[in-house]
């Protein structure tokens, strides 16, 4: 600690030092850059080596580790992790498994957002009697993660014979309220002018709420849905434990399987394929976090305060 | 609740009703059930079950294993906390300072927040692999010998690296949003009061950061409490044996592959209370930091 942020220190003094004639070499930012270029390579070189491997035939990964360079297997490998039926039963191969993460993915997002603004603008805009104790039962759930109650949770779905159903890998991870405490925050923040202009216009609720209140959310449930949808992607211990049925495998379940025949070691594991998947895996959630960049850093920054 | 507010008691009962719903059946009665069943013994076989009392937790406190997942994940939380906090906000200062490229700098120092903690794992398992990890070889050429899997500090090494890395791009955006919520005109002050870049960090900028220091410290906490699941998972290739296991995987360990219902719901009590303690702590701060800003 103390060596980081004596350097980081150091070159903000000599950088900012006025006197400084202009045309000196800024050592400083030399410095700066050479450290943020080395954080860049940190996050970087790991997944780029995967993705040279992925290009690799299993042989030579089995002998010589991740490669830094391209191999020819590019087509095979990416063509097997896709198309290939594997598994225990031969029912699934990566395409299947696309589909089912952006289902859970979608599913999970597009759940969360609309069952918490409904109870958000409950919470907010009504004169309930017991909205406080509604308040306090959905703001329980922030306390226990699905890891803690994992074991109970998938008795119940069990006994609800929610297993292996789509039902059943959705909807219980939507029984975490934060969507509902970042819409209740953003929702306190609009003018109370608002309200009083639309009820002297007329609007009813309904109205209100789909007129006014939605269209003024826009940016933030863009935001949210950005967050959400890359963390129902990449759940893994709930799919892990409810979906035993090999076609409703998602891309980050199907990382277990590679996982399992890397511990077995009875047979070389195809390295390149599994690199491919893991590629693939990872791509949708990377693209939409750096595309969508602005909105979910607002939307991560401002949910939790 | 806003002043201006509607009258109707149907309407917004009608909107709360899908949200508690999945919240009493997917929440309440689950945790309601974990309670209940870790004063309880379950029988493997599923004849039935006998009230043991506080037995599950006493059970509990005397198990070597349950006492070593605890130190390991005592020690885990420390240095994953630590060092992601350590490194994201080195990277945070220098980025906030740099006026070229700072948003290229933004997007590469982010993205790998989307990566799945499994793929995160798979990543650290094809590096540290016991015979052909790059990074094993690396340290080979050191004279390290690096065993995953086989030596319990080397696992957790893997396990703790790949786990800092993947936390590393969240703590990085917060900082460099605090970062960028100080005003320039407290930042020019404190430039002509003061020329020493140091004193300028510690007296300006680390008590402005704190705030968001604070937040960030129970978000890493709870994350490498729970959300590292899939990255010791994918490490401990799913056969735990003598590996290093945090106390969340503990649960599922135990539960699953032990069908030990009673022992498993104990320890959930236990990591229940320890995220109360945490909220209660972030609550606390949150008032007071409302009451001066």
């Amino acid at each position: 600690m103390a060596d980081i942020t004596d350097t980081s220190t150091r070159s903000a003094a000599q950088s900012a030092a006025p006197t400084r004639p202009a045309k000196r070499i800024r050592w400083g930012d030399i410095g700066d850059h050479a450290i943020l270029i080395a954080g860049a390579l940190l996050m970087l070189v790991p997944v780029y080596m995967v993705f040279a491997t992925s290009s690799w035939d299993a042989i030579t990964v089995h002998r010589q580790g991740m490669q830094f360079g391209f191999g020819d297997q590019f087509g095979v490998n990416y063509d097997a992790a896709l198309f290939e039926y594997g598994g225990f039963t031969d029912s699934v191969n990566g395409v299947t498994m696309l589909a089912n993460s952006m289902i859970l993915g979608l599913g999970f997002a597009i759940g969360k957002i609309i069952v918490g603004m409904m109870a958000a603008y409950a919470i907010v805009y009504f004169r309930l009697k017991f909205a406080t104790l509604a308040f306090w039962m959905i703001f329980t759930t922030l306390l226990l993660p699905l890891e803690v109650r994992i074991l109970p949770s998938y008795e119940v779905i069990t006994w609800m014979n929610l297993g292996n159903t789509y039902t059943g890998l959705i909807v219980p991870l939507i029984a975490s309220a934060t969507a509902t405490f970042f819409f209740r925050q953003y929702f306190r923040s609009i003018p109370e002018e608002l309200i009083e202009a639309a009820r002297i216009d007329g609007a009813g609720p309904v109205k209100f709420f789909i007129d006014i209140l939605v269209p003024l959310s826009k940016t933030m449930i863009a935001a949210m849905f950005i967050i959400m949808f890359v963390f129902g992607w990449n759940q893994y211990l709930w799919p892990t434990l409810i979906t035993t049925d090999e076609s409703l495998f998602t891309l980050v379940r199907g990382i277990r399987q590679i996982i399992q025949s890397y511990a077995d070691g009875s047979e070389t594991p195809d390295y390149g394929q599994a690199a491919a998947l893991a590629i693939i895996a990872m791509t949708p959630p990377v693209l939409i976090v750096v595309f969508f960049q602005s909105w979910f850093v607002k939307g991560l920054t401002e949910s939790d305060k | 609740m806003k002043r201006a507010a509607f009258g109707h008691i149907g309407f917004p009962i009608l909107l709360l009703i899908p949200q508690l719903a999945i919240i009493a059946i997917f929440f309440y009665w689950p945790a309601g059930y974990a309670i209940q069943s870790s004063f309880y013994l379950e029988d493997p076989f599923g004849f039935g079950s006998t009230f043991v009392g506080m037995e599950n937790y006493t059970r509990l406190a005397r198990s070597s294993n349950y006492m070593s997942s605890a130190w390991f994940t005592l020690i885990f939380t420390c240095l994953v906390t630590f060092f992601a906090l350590a490194i994201a906000l080195l990277l945070a200062v220098k980025a906030d300072k740099v006026i070229r490229g700072a948003r290229t700098y933004r997007t590469l120092l982010m993205w790998v927040y989307a990566i799945a903690p499994p793929v995160a794992g798979l990543i650290g398992v094809m590096l540290f692999d016991q015979s052909r990890g790059n990074i094993t070889q690396l340290l080979g050429m050191m004279g390290i010998e690096f065993r995953l899997g086989v030596n319990y500090w080397d696992t957790a090494t893997a396990m703790i690296s790949v786990s800092i890395w993947k936390q590393i791009p969240v703590n990085f955006i917060f900082f460099l949003s605090g970062l960028q919520a100080i005003p320039r005109s407290v930042r020019e002050a404190a430039m002509i009061d003061n020329r020493s870049g140091t004193r300028r960090f510690w007296d300006i900028t680390f008590p402005l950061l704190a705030p968001t220091g604070f937040f960030l410290l129970i978000i890493n906490i709870t994350y490498s409490l729970f959300d590292t699941f899939g990255i010791v998972d994918t490490i401990v290739k799913g056969e735990p044996g003598n590996n290093p296991m945090t106390l969340v995987y503990r649960v599922f360990v135990d539960g699953f592959r032990g069908q030990d219902l009673g022992g498993s719901s104990a320890q959930s009590v236990v990591l229940m209370v320890l995220v109360l303690i945490l909220t209660i702590v972030q609550f606390r701060f949150l008032e007071r930091r409302i009451h001066y800003t």
